[in-house]
């Protein structure tokens, strides 16, 4: 147990030392100063644009976070033969893709907590009522940063770094499209088209779950027993998918 | 307790690579290896590059399964977790996170080792102390040279005093003076009774400091025992007879039997193929009237025997100076 927190504490430091996640913590920060302008051009709801534009940034920049580095977590790792090392230690590899989750967990936490200082800071001085919304809304944020760290890291122990990235896009882009999909499968004449889309429904994680931005933007918070059942199936989903990655990782030869 | 004698078993160890989806021929990177290392000595691993020095090293360290096989570390199967806590690694042209410094990157190799933080502190000290690198103790390893990540390599796999060390082509990238700095700090392993196995297709370091060697090719083992017994198998030692006032050119039997001739002024060089016609020659000399003036039997390298090419099947003599005869 000591290793995974040994390689979760080098992951998050081998990220605070990455100047490119200062430039995306700027991104997001200036996204977050750009809603303030846009809301000032706007006729009406300018409190509402403020939140939304702030709430799409962290998720954004969350979002490029988790997909880009956690496809790199392992296959920079065989890559660079660093993984050579590591696992010649009396470490197993399932403590290695533990240790590597922990610490982009860890990472995306802190720039999270950020991002949403950042936030509550432009809501601030906007003069923008901070309600338990935002709060709401942001964590199910991290959960869903979870989910997609997960699917990043589980394509990445058996792929490279290019359809790593395109398999994780696609499965984000269809996590946000499943009550389509089911829709679609529904309307469709074709059987083998409502087999693809029921299938594709329910393997996909529902990552629309975890998207209450419109909302919170509102004020309008959810009750507890939504954030919990929402958490709980983004930690089940990502539970699967690290369990997943750990089985493949085992296999792998180096 | 039982005393495990042997440090590694290897038997009988094949690996074949899955042929691409495009239909070639599987690859046969190892087959039937079998050797044996024992406590506390250095083993050389001979080959040349593609031989399956790294893939065997690889299997023992469970970073490959092997397809066929058994491979033994200090008594456990190969890949054994726990084993690993006994086991030292250094990988060939390694590259380490470049973002720690020196210190950084031994404490977080000791604590995957296991150590605590103050276990580590002393052996940070030590080893960068062994590996001479105390200047370079704050130093971001992305500004290390390509000789100072070798030797920061090596104090990585000693930071937890492994009893067996395990090194894959430690000597590339080093200058003269860092790989007999390499080779001093592997002797000084085994005075402490650590076990070295080390790949290399740097032939005259492992005469020099090896215990045993085995000898790989094509993922088959060609030969293994101690370094001088191996030496003394071959037969292609040649040997070197240097005369005066004498023209071996001129005589028809020397010309039959020699190797190469080379005439300068008064003196004459005449290369054997074999210890068993100096007699033969001597005799021819002085019948001759001539003067012998030296004898060098030309020892036969490791190399010679078993990575022979043109370069090294005759004498160090250069061509471009030897008269004549061809070969």
């Amino acid at each position: 147990m000591a290793a995974i927190g040994v390689i979760a504490l080098n992951t998050f430091r081998e990220s605070l030392r990455d100047k490119i996640l200062y430039n995306l913590l700027l991104f997001a920060g200036l996204l977050i100063g750009l809603s303030v302008l846009l809301a000032d051009l706007s006729i009406m709801e300018h409190h509402k644009i403020v939140a939304d534009m702030g709430l799409a940034a962290i998720n954004l920049t969350g979002v490029i976070i988790a997909m880009f580095v956690g496809i790199s977590l392992v296959n920079k790792e065989i890559d660079r033969r660093t993984v050579y090392t590591i696992m010649a230690r009396p470490i197993s590899r399932t403590c290695f893709i533990l240790g590597k989750y922990a610490g982009l967990s860890l990472t995306l936490f802190v720039n999270v907590a950020i991002m949403l200082a950042v936030f509550l800071l432009t809501l601030w001085l906007y003069h923008v009522p901070i309600g338990l919304a935002i709060f709401q809304a942001v964590g199910l944020i991290f959960v869903e940063l979870l989910v997609v760290t997960a699917i990043a890291l589980f394509f990445s122990t058996f792929s490279s770094s290019m359809l790593s990235a395109i398999l994780t896009l696609g499965m984000y882009v269809i996590g946000h499209l499943t009550t389509d999909l089911k829709s679609i499968a529904g309307k469709s004449p074709s059987e083998t088209a409502n087999m693809i889309m029921n299938g594709l429904y329910y393997l996909s994680p529902n990552l629309e779950a975890f998207n209450i931005k419109g909302q919170a933007a509102m004020g309008i918070s959810v009750g507890s027993d939504y954030l919990a059942l929402a958490s709980l199936y983004g930690f089940a989903y990502a539970a699967v998918l690290v369990t997943g990655a750990c089985l493949v990782f085992q296999r792998r030869d180096f | 307790m039982e005393r495990i004698v042997n440090a590694i078993v290897i038997e009988k160890l094949t690996k074949t690579y899955a042929s691409g989806w495009l239909g070639r021929p599987p690859f046969v990177a190892l087959s039937g290896l079998s050797l044996t290392v024992e406590r506390g000595e250095i083993f050389g691993f001979l080959g040349p590059n593609g031989a399956g020095k790294t893939t065997t090293l690889k299997i023992l360290l469970g970073l490959v399964r092997a397809t066929s096989g058994t491979a033994m570390l200090l008594g456990k199967p190969a890949g054994d977790v726990e084993t690993r806590r006994k086991v030292g690694f250094l990988p060939e042209s390694p590259y380490f996170y470049d973002y720690l410094t020196a210190e950084e990157f031994l404490g977080f190799y000791g604590q995957l080792a296991g150590l605590t933080r103050t276990e580590i502190a002393p052996r940070i000290s030590a080893l960068l102390e062994l590996v001479g690198l105390v200047d370079a103790r704050s130093r971001q390893l992305r500004k290390f040279s390509k000789g100072m990540l070798q030797r920061i390599g090596l104090a990585q796999a000693l930071i937890h005093d492994p009893e067996l060390v395990i090194l894959d082509e430690p000597m590339t990238g080093l200058d003269p003076v860092g790989r007999k700095q390499v080779r001093d700090l592997i002797l000084s392993l085994r005075d402490r009774g650590k076990t070295v196995f080390f790949s290399t297709h740097i032939l005259p370091d492992v005469e020099m400091i090896c215990d045993r060697v085995g000898v790989v090719m094509k993922g088959r083992l060609l030969a293994s025992g101690r370094v001088e017994d191996l030496l003394r198998q071959g037969h292609t030692q040649s040997v070197e007879i240097v005369c005066q006032d004498f023209n071996a050119e001129e005589s028809a039997t020397v010309r039959s039997y020699a190797t190469r001739i080379l005439q300068q002024g008064r003196q004459c060089l005449v290369v054997l193929p074999n210890a068993d016609l100096v007699d033969t020659l001597v005799t021819e000399i002085r019948q001759r009237g001539g003067r012998l003036l030296s004898v060098t039997p030309h020892k036969a390298s490791l190399e010679d025997l078993f990575f022979p090419s043109p370069r090294h099947t005759t004498s160090d003599v250069p061509t471009a100076v030897l008269s004549g005869r061809p070969n």
